[in-house]
């Protein structure tokens, strides 16, 4: 009754990947747009607790996916007044918001640790399912699943084939070029983050109310900042966000495959597969992310701001 | 465009962090009074995480609400989602500060943050779990998880079609692998084939990565899981989504986000203990001492059985039981291999529970898993 390695993997590298994805896929808008939010973790966590909450409240998943959407689009607008408003330092602000998260989210959602939720419904396609290999990998899974691929697509058409998409890019290389274009810097960063933070939403969702199915404070542990990882692996792309987030997805499920398959490799050193992945593709692919970086987020990596 | 100077972005930040900090103090400080009456005993207890985790923190949390029910006027401070470093030191001060003369610093990793307190406040009692080192003032605690995982392991030999058993653990600590130990052990005396598959995964609290090592015990082929993290419902929930059997850990109440595949579950009871510590301090004669529970003496019990488990398996268990209890069951008893096909425990031997408890570092031959 077991199921081949190759497809355990694959089947798992969506699974645990499809999270990451989403947070990776909203801050690629964000960081299009000029911006680093390295409080990602904290626009997740509050995604996953919304989310959560609205589901055992209303009694169906489906309604709580807008409201984890809305709740990390709100918090990426209060992340925006500090720095597009107050023009506050984006890293520190950032890492503060994330910290915010995880202790409001801990205090909102503790009434609903340890309640059971209705998640996601389990979807199969009728007919693709069987095929073999391809069914079980492609053919099943969510909801969220099955909008990997349109979303990528819908954010890469966004970014790149509409008037918004590129006044968004030019706001991300230059506020002063943007703003000499007649642009709205501040409104157009604004919206980047209100749709990066409904996507960031979205992904702690799928943690709370597909993965593990429960609310536990602190429960993204860590996936906030892989995807803002990733996205840089992407090289602001959101489509190689989409292969960044399987890799990455991929490196959990096949440390764990190789776990229940009894490997002779510790698990300690497999536990750090996914992130030596991820420092491995950074590595390689560094030397070309300046041609594709864009210009405005030197001001917040180098403080010429 | 001339960029606008921040007017004062640290004062926001401060701010920030001032609402942080008072979040987290919320979360950390429901107080809870005895309500009526003189109060005869502050009571401060130190949790990891949520005490509605239907796990770890749960079931610490319902033997101190027995206590409570047992001794009149005991006024009980919890504290929850309290971090094992230093700001556990300073939750215990608090306590004491609120005139707290008993304190449970209930998760392991605040071991040496309690005996630091206790040192300075020889007049205030700490009753510590699974802790290895004692104080005058400080007592540890446990139950015997062992002998009740023997008896699981026999459940999941009787209901497993596959005789493949999955763990997912937190972390390979000895006491831990000594109940993998016992539950193989179990197993195989059901089923000699039997194979218990352990996933460590690195973490008490990870849900996300829970329920995948679970996914992926199901692909290996696995039909009956069962765990040791703080909280069970991941597991429990992902095994009844890929259709196979579970068994709970920790708390009794697993069972009540558990389905159609649950077996049975190890849950502590606290509260007789718990109710002895607080009368012991009223009378002035607690003492620093290791107490470990037992089949007979309890701290632990057998969760109720799942509504399709099967009668024969339920009656080989309590059998068994009684027999563990009468000593005509031995579980550690020579020879035991490991999974190496070394010699752990000679023939004509027993090892002494206290010893696995504290150093084992191997499985049993039939489980497998890497553990260092």
């Amino acid at each position: 009754m077991s199921t081949p390695f190759v497809q355990a993997v694959a089947s798992g590298s969506i699974r645990s990947g499809t999270s990451v994805f989403y947070a990776a896929l909203g801050e690629v808008i964000v960081e299009r747009a000029g911006m680093v939010n390295l409080g990602l973790e904290g626009c997740m966590l509050t995604g996953a607790c919304a989310g959560f909450i609205a589901t055992a409240e209303f009694g169906s998943a489906y309604p709580a996916l807008i409201v984890a959407a809305l709740a990390g689009g709100l918090f990426n607008l209060v992340f925006g007044f500090l720095v597009v408003t107050r023009r506050a330092n984006q890293l520190a602000s950032g890492l503060t918001m994330g910290l915010l998260a995880l202790g409001l989210t801990a205090l909102a959602g503790n009434d609903y640790v340890g309640r059971k939720a209705e998640g996601l419904g389990h979807w199969e396609i009728p007919g693709l399912k069987s095929i073999p290999f391809a069914g079980d990998v492609f053919f099943q899974g969510d909801l969220l699943i099955f909008g990997v691929v349109p979303a990528a697509a819908l954010v890469w058409w966004l970014l790149y084939r509409t008037r918004w998409g590129l006044h968004l890019r030019t706001v991300g290389e230059s506020r002063t070029a943007a703003f000499a274009a007649g642009l709205n810097p501040s409104r157009i960063q604004y919206q980047a983050l209100f749709a990066g933070g409904l996507f960031g939403g979205l992904g702690g969702a799928h943690l709370s109310l597909s993965v593990a199915g429960v609310w536990l404070e602190g429960m993204t542990s860590g996936k906030g900042f892989v995807a803002v990882a990733l996205v840089i692996f992407a090289s602001w792309h959101p489509v190689r966000a989409l292969a960044g987030a399987l890799l990455f997805g991929g490196a959990v499920a096949f440390q764990l495959q190789l776990q229940a398959r009894g490997a002779d490799i510790s698990p300690f050193l497999l536990d750090t597969l996914p992130y030596l992945l991820t420092l491995g593709v950074l590595l390689v692919w560094g030397r070309r992310r300046q041609f594709q970086m864009p210009g405005g987020l030197s001001e917040v990596f180098e403080g010429t701001n | 465009m001339p960029v606008q100077s921040p007017r004062n972005p640290l004062l926001i930040l401060l701010a920030l962090v001032a609402a942080m900090s008072l979040a987290l103090v919320a979360v950390a400080c429901g107080d809870d009074d005895s309500g009526g009456g003189a109060t005869t005993l502050v009571v401060g207890a130190l949790h990891v995480g949520s005490v509605k985790d239907n796990g770890y923190n749960q079931a610490m949390h319902e033997g101190l609400v027995d206590m409570q029910k047992n001794v009149k006027g005991i006024k009980l401070i919890e504290a929850e989602n309290v971090p094992e470093s230093a700001d556990a030191e300073r939750v215990m001060e608090n306590m004491i500060q609120q005139g707290a003369k008993l304190i449970f610093p209930l998760s392991f990793g605040y071991l040496d943050p309690a005996l630091n307190v206790a040192k300075k406040h020889p007049d205030v009692k700490f009753a510590h779990p699974a802790g290895f080192k004692n104080a005058d003032n400080l007592a540890t605690f446990w139950s015997d998880t062992t002998s009740m995982a023997y008896l699981t392991g026999i459940a999941a030999g009787k209901e497993s079609k596959s005789g493949k058993l999955g763990w997912v653990i937190g972390f390979p600590i000895p006491n831990i692998l000594t109940s993998i130990n016992a539950f193989a052990l179990g197993a195989q005396s059901v089923n000699p084939n039997a194979t218990v598959q352990v996933i460590v995964d690195n973490a008490w609290v990870d849900p996300a990565k829970e329920a995948e090592a679970v996914n992926a015990l199901v692909d290996s082929g696995v039909d009956v899981v069962t765990m040791i993290v703080d909280s069970p419902a991941t597991v429990v929930q992902t095994a009844e989504k890929r259709g196979i059997k579970s068994i709970g850990f920790h708390c009794l109440c697993v069972k009540s986000v558990a389905g159609k595949g649950w077996i049975t579950g190890i849950g502590f009871t606290w509260g007789p203990l718990f109710t002895k510590y607080a009368q012991d301090v009223i009378n002035g004669t607690f003492k620093g001492e290791n107490t470990i529970g037992s089949l007979e003496k309890g701290y632990a019990a057998l969760a109720d059985w799942g509504p399709n488990t099967n009668a024969d398996t339920k009656k080989l268990v309590e059998q068994v039981k009684a027999d563990l209890i009468a000593k005509k069951v031995v579980i550690f008893k020579g020879p035991i291999l490991d999974n190496e096909g070394k010699v752990r425990v000679k023939e004509g031997e027993v090892a002494d529970l206290g010893d696995l408890l504290g150093k084992t570092d191997y499985l049993v031959k039939g489980a497998s898993g890497k553990i260092k």
